[in-house]
């Protein structure tokens, strides 16, 4: 909401302090079926605050931190001229409050495999190829209304050592900077349709199936474009402030 | 059935899992040309007011293993006590620093060295000075949600025992694990994830 003449802004920041997490809701830190959660848990109880400035506040990034291709996976590691292998895709959403709010100048930054399920990384050992031209990793920052895309390649899924014969369903890795530290979030976004989304120890963390439905990008034929590329929506949803019963109110609370 | 309430519920948490590095810091991940640089890894310059200070972080696991795959954010006020951010309702802080660091544990060591300033008091809610401490946020494989923690300065022995949220640690004996002891220039903050010395993580 800038002002064209000042370039200021009009609607104040925010200042309250967040909505109390959850955490029936989120997966707990100790779940067995994912093993390595077993020695990176804490066992004793969490000390409840309320947010101070500390967490309330939380760093804000603007756009000119974006190089040109930060939302183009397809292109932002290809050699000029080529580009990533795979399904291509658009990965669309908003990024919103639990009022229902946007959150505008949200910093998103994801992460995947390549189509083949393969990670460009050094400790990473699956047989399956690198592609030359695929780095995956991306980063955008969410418009006016909360909104954001990017395009990139369907990651493939991908084995890994937990169960006898565990594998990780297609998966899109999240992190989510809000506008106050306490609303810090890294997920995984999956995809529509996927069997292997039910049957992932990483997944089943998660004690309630809505909460996992609501991690599923549905396939999006409107935001499709015919002979190019695939579109998925994916919203996702930070913690909102405490000030939303009074926020009609024309300043101060 | 009384009425629901229209809140939307927060998106669960899931790991940031063993390669994190690929999407928060590439450079550091050997996926150089996309990014620059990796965001966070520099928080200060020459202009940057308050005292440089060197904070060695580690994370052990319940095994007493560093974990050399953990990514740590750190957040924190200015030498005066104000935060970086848009919803700083008080002043504008330092222009010159950025309060907010990333960096992975060491692949080797597990160590990971944040150099920033010292920060000042900021207010607890009630108006009370809470101790200079700085925000710590921590995920890894294994860890499904991030970890929330504070570490205070073993050097502020009189604003520690002031202050308002060490006082809420009912468990008396755990109070010294959110507080890094200084040598020379350099505080040393061992974070413990589980056992004998799990240190007090928060649900803020």
């Amino acid at each position: 909401m800038k002002t064209e003449a000042s370039g200021l802004s009009n609607r104040k920041p925010e200042t309250e302090a967040f909505f109390p997490r959850d955490r029936d809701w989120h997966p707990p830190a100790f779940a067995p079926g994912y093993k390595s959660s077993v020695l990176r848990s804490p066992r004793k109880a969490l000390l409840s605050l309320d947010g101070t400035l500390s967490e309330i506040t939380g760093p804000v990034f603007g756009h000119d931190i974006l190089g040109e291709l930060d939302d183009d996976l397809i292109r932002n590691f290809a050699r000029p001229g080529e580009s990533a292998v795979g399904p291509r895709i658009i990965v669309h959403g908003r990024v919103l409050d639990e009022r229902g709010k946007g959150v505008p100048g949200a910093l998103l930054e994801f992460w995947q495999a390549n189509a083949g399920g393969r990670y460009r990384h050094k400790r990473e050992g699956y047989v399956a190829a690198l592609d030359p031209n695929f780095g995956g990793c991306g980063r955008t920052v969410t418009g006016a209304d909360g909104s954001y895309s990017f395009r990139t390649i369907r990651p493939g899924p991908y084995p890994w050592p937990n169960g006898p014969n565990d594998w990780r369903p297609a998966h899109i890795h999240f992190s989510i900077f809000g506008h106050g530290f306490a609303q810090r979030l890294i997920t995984q976004m999956y995809f529509e349709g996927d069997p292997l989304i039910w049957k992932c120890p990483i997944v089943r963390t998660i004690p309630d199936k809505a909460a996992i439905e609501r991690l599923i990008a549905g396939l999006d034929m409107e935001a499709t474009i015919p002979m190019d590329a695939c579109a998925y929506k994916f919203d996702i949803v930070l913690r909102g402030r405490q000030s939303s019963l009074f926020e009609n109110r024309l300043e101060g609370n | 059935m009384p009425q629901s309430s229209d809140r939307l519920k927060e998106s669960a948490s899931q790991t940031a899992g063993p390669y994190v590095h690929i999407g928060l810091m590439p450079n550091f991940s050997g996926i150089a040309g996309v990014f620059g640089t990796d965001l966070g890894a520099i928080m200060v310059d020459e202009k940057t007011r308050g005292e440089r200070i060197d904070v060695k972080m580690r994370v052990f696991d319940g095994a007493d293993q560093p974990l050399t795959d953990a990514l740590v954010e750190i957040w924190q006020a200015d030498a005066d006590g104000f935060y970086n951010s848009p919803s700083e309702p008080r002043a504008v802080a330092d222009p010159n620093f950025t309060g907010w660091g990333r960096l992975a544990t060491d692949m080797t060591t597990g160590e990971c060295v944040f150099r920033t300033i010292k920060p000042g008091r900021v207010p607890f809610g009630d108006g009370r000075l809470m101790a200079p401490h700085i925000t710590v946020w921590i995920v890894a494989r294994g860890i499904n949600i991030g970890l929330h923690t504070r570490m205070y300065f073993g050097d502020e022995t009189t604003a520690n025992t002031e202050d308002p949220v060490l006082a809420m640690i009912e468990d008396r004996t755990r109070v010294p694990t959110l507080i890094a002891p200084r040598d020379g220039d350099i505080y040393t903050f061992d974070i413990h994830l589980q056992g004998e010395h799990e240190t007090v993580f928060l649900d803020i």
